[in-house]
């Protein structure tokens, strides 16, 4: 960073792909950047996505480039496993102070060969929350394999050794680390950073699907929900794409739409805007996978307003998938199958379908640390819970506090088109505010330790 | 608006109705009958009125409430039924068992119209105080628990058990005229209203700390729509799993039975007590608890509310008591515990149609309970 030794530098909070297109922008402009990534790895909730509507890229593929990027890149200071742990304002710049949480993994020795976690005693016996449940990893783990950095990392929750003090006779991970570079000494580290410009940029999260318990969600393991589809259906996921329920290729899928959403009983008034299209993105996928299996979408409004999105959903409907006008009311278990009840309004009747999968699209919802990320942060909270924009049309990236911006789904659904137009926009009025203190106090500014 | 001018639609606040079909869709008596309770909030919202005459299909409807429950946009689409029914009893026509049962209980304050010295029948033989010496916990026992010879032997059970537990409680005795939960719900406001106000004053006059009642209908409109915010009403599930687990009431005979358990519609889904009386269950020595698909919020209806007891509906045939026995069976339970007069009463005579009666035994969690207490 030497020839950015004298800017001032940005600070973004989450390492999504909001927060990866903000870094880059704000790095390219030659500002340098500290990128907080709380979770092991950047790539946030895209790189879970399977395909991605309605250009149907493979999600991984358009974006690890751009994971690979912020890794490398001279400006940007990746702090994974970190979190934000306050921000005060000073003058008109902030101090941040960042806890880098211990991986117990010394990342400058660690080569991420993996052998660590094929020795590790807890080998598939921890719940990868990358695969969204629906898959195990060890204790010791890369999140997913195109993680960057690609560093393994112990689970505090799950490693033995550091819930029990005890891990059998001997480090099982130590043993078979050939870089010698796994370390349970390891412990937290702070870091001060001081920045003039801070972009919020830490997502969201699904609604459980248990507040609508008509649907059976975790009674019936035939009934999931899209972001376990997702898993399921990608080439990277654990059943390495193949859409399997039961041990059984389903012949009849049903989705349904607006789990959650729309209701002000769940706590989500709001349109959660992604569910039209990725609905009709899973079943295009359904149909790709499963020529013969019968496809039911249930859906109250179909929502289809972005460029190329009406094109997509009359693509799914000539592949055969069927759009029944009507909000699923319930569902059943019949022999070995479940049975969706619901009303086809446009007949009229009070219909069933049978179905082997039952995708729910739940809702997209505020992440549940949001108030405190907030707080700590020092933005306001909409009354939804999504972070507040100073005006929600003329001033959509900016904050109640100056030089602090919002991008993504913090601040409400987005889809990546949005999200990624949202995170140019952020950078750009961070940028604005990183030349506003350059022209105010020319090479006065210090590079923080 | 002035209320006179206002439409039905506005009067029951329908316009937020998305169309969405959740209600029909989960509408346990529109899979076999006409009623379409999301075609009929469409007509009101579309057209100035409906004519209820047209639509027998109205007294279908059980008040289970699940499309209210369920409804993304607080609509109430079960009230719009209870107004369409409302103005058949104004205009006098309704089915002559729900005529019947409405003058019953403005003559004798019970729908079954046995007289009113009758009301404390039950209690033969239990010392059971009046509420009017004061009391603690004022036990209102209810219409079907008080004269239903099937329901009492339940009402007779809660008593013994309140007694064992040295609970100090007493009952209105034949001063206690119907709650009205079911008036309400057959379209008779003014009566209802009239019982509210009759009801509320003896209650209150008692002075209380708690009501508790046998059935959930009776307890749904007391905690409410009674406005007793002074009191704590209880559903007598609550009640007992707060003695057991206080250890006031002990459990020690063993019940070596398999049992599923019924969630009432009133109890569960319109008051979601779910965990209460399955704790009473579990609490019974020996007893094994199973589950039916269809529990908790996902109960299916007996259909005997909304004053189903009293008219018989336009598809006699395919009763959901027939279904839901036949669920019940499948889970292998030899008994299946209900804490509902109306569901024991639906399920019981749903058990001979089907010719279960050699697997299946309806008891209510009373009736288990009283097995389990010693002497």
């Amino acid at each position: 960073m030497s020839k950015e030794q004298d800017k001032p530098a940005a600070l973004i909070i989450g390492g999504g792909i909001a927060g990866i297109q903000a870094a880059l922008d704000v790095a390219d402009a030659g500002y340098p950047v500290y990128l907080v990534e709380r979770e092991p790895s950047v790539g946030g909730r895209m790189a879970q996505l399977d395909k991605t509507f309605p250009t149907l890229d493979c999600s991984s593929c358009i974006l690890t480039p751009k994971m690979v990027d912020v890794g490398q890149h001279p400006n940007i200071n990746l702090m994974t496993y970190s979190e934000v742990i306050s921000l005060e304002r000073q003058d008109n710049t902030f101090r941040a102070r960042v806890r880098q949480k211990p991986r117990h993994v010394d990342v400058s020795k660690c080569t991420g060969c993996g052998a660590c976690a094929e020795a590790c005693r807890m080998k598939g016996r921890v719940t990868s929350q990358f695969n969204a449940g629906i898959a195990q990893r060890s204790a010791i783990y890369v999140p997913f394999p195109q993680a960057v950095p690609l560093k393994y990392t112990v689970d505090p929750e799950a490693c033995l050794y550091l819930t029990r003090g005890k891990c059998g006779k001997t480090f099982l991970c130590r043993d078979a680390c050939p870089a010698d570079a796994i370390d349970f000494e390891q412990e937290e580290t702070l870091v001060d950073v001081e920045v003039g410009a801070v972009i919020v940029a830490t997502g969201f999260d699904l609604m459980a699907p248990t507040l609508k318990p008509e649907f059976g969600y975790g009674v019936y393991p035939e009934v999931m929900t899209g972001l376990e589809f997702e898993r399921l259906s990608s080439a990277s996921g654990p059943t390495m794409g193949k859409i399997v329920v039961n041990d059984k290729t389903p012949q009849d899928v049903v989705f349904i739409k607006c789990v959650g959403s729309r209701d002000p009983h769940t706590g989500v008034p709001y349109c959660s805007r992604i569910c039209c299209m990725y609905t009709a993105k899973h079943a295009h996928l359904v149909r790709d996978k499963l020529p013969d299996a019968r496809i039911t979408i249930f859906y109250m409004d179909v929502r289809a307003f972005g460029k190329g999105y009406e094109e997509f959903y009359d693509r799914v409907r000539d592949e055969g998938v069927i759009y029944r006008r009507g909000e699923a009311a319930e569902v059943i278990r019949r022999g070995d199958r479940v049975v969706v009840l619901a009303e086809d309004t446009l007949l009229g009747q009070p219909v069933e379908v049978e179905a082997d999968l039952v995708v729910l699209a739940t809702a997209v919802v505020p992440r549940a640390d949001a108030a405190q990320v907030a707080d700590v942060v020092g933005v306001t909270c909409s009354p939804n819970g999504f972070f507040q924009e100073a005006h929600v049309k003329m001033h959509p990236v900016e904050t109640g506090t100056d030089g602090i911006f919002v991008a993504g789904c913090c601040q409400g659904p987005q889809d990546i088109p949005d999200t990624v137009a949202q995170a140019k926009a952020a950078a750009a009025s961070a940028m604005v505010a990183l030349r506003r203190l350059e022209q105010a106090e020319p090479g006065q500014q210090e590079q923080a330790e | 608006m002035s209320v006179e001018t206002a439409s039905i639609a506005e009067r029951l606040e329908l316009l937020g109705c998305i169309q969405c079909g959740k209600c029909t869709g989960g509408c346990p008596v529109a899979r076999k009958t006409a009623l379409n309770i999301r075609d009929l909030i469409y007509h009101v919202l579309v057209e100035p009125e409906v004519d209820p005459e047209a639509h027998p299909e109205l007294w279908d409807c059980t008040s289970c409430f699940t499309c209210v429950e369920r409804c993304l946009k607080d609509v109430h689409p079960a009230e719009l039924i209870i107004e369409l029914r409302g103005q058949l009893v104004e205009n006098g026509d309704v089915p002559e068992t729900i005529g019947a049962a409405l003058m019953g209980v403005f003559r004798q304050g019970n729908p079954t119209g046995i007289s009113r010295e009758d009301r404390a029948a039950w209690a033969a033989g239990l010392e059971i105080k009046g509420a009017q010496e004061g009391c603690e916990t004022l036990y209102f026992v209810g219409c079907s628990p008080a004269y239903d010879p099937r329901a009492q032997m339940a009402t007779r059970a809660l008593a013994k058990a309140l007694t064992a537990a040295d609970l100090d409680f007493g009952t209105l005795g034949t001063k206690e005229s119907c709650c009205g939960n079911e008036v309400r719900r057959m379209g008779e406001s003014g009566l209802f209203e009239m019982l509210v106000e009759e009801n509320g004053e003896l209650i209150r006059s008692v002075g209380a700390q708690r009501l508790v009642t046998s059935s959930p209908h009776c307890f749904n409109t007391f905690r409410n729509e009674y406005g007793l915010d002074e009191m704590m009403v209880l559903h007598y599930t609550q009640l007992v799993a707060e003695l057991i687990e206080q250890g006031k009431l002990t459990l020690t005979k063993s019940v070596d039975k398999t049992v599923t358990y019924h969630d009432p519609c009133f109890l569960g889904k319109q008051n979601h007590i779910f965990d209460e009386p399955r704790a009473i269950l579990k609490a019974i020595p020996g007893l094994k608890l199973v589950e039916m698909d269809r529990s908790r919020e996902r109960s299916l209806c007996c259909e005997g509310g909304g004053g189903r007891m009293w008219a018989e509906g336009t598809n006699l045939e395919e009763r959901l008591a027939f279904q839901r026995v036949q669920e019940a069976a499948d889970t292998g339970a030899e008994v299946l515990a209900v804490a509902c007069p109306f569901c024991l009463l639906t399920l019981e005579d749903a058990v001979k149609v089907q010719e279960l009666d050699d697997r299946l035994q309806v008891l209510d969690i009373m009736e288990l309970v009283d097995l389990a207490i010693d002497g």
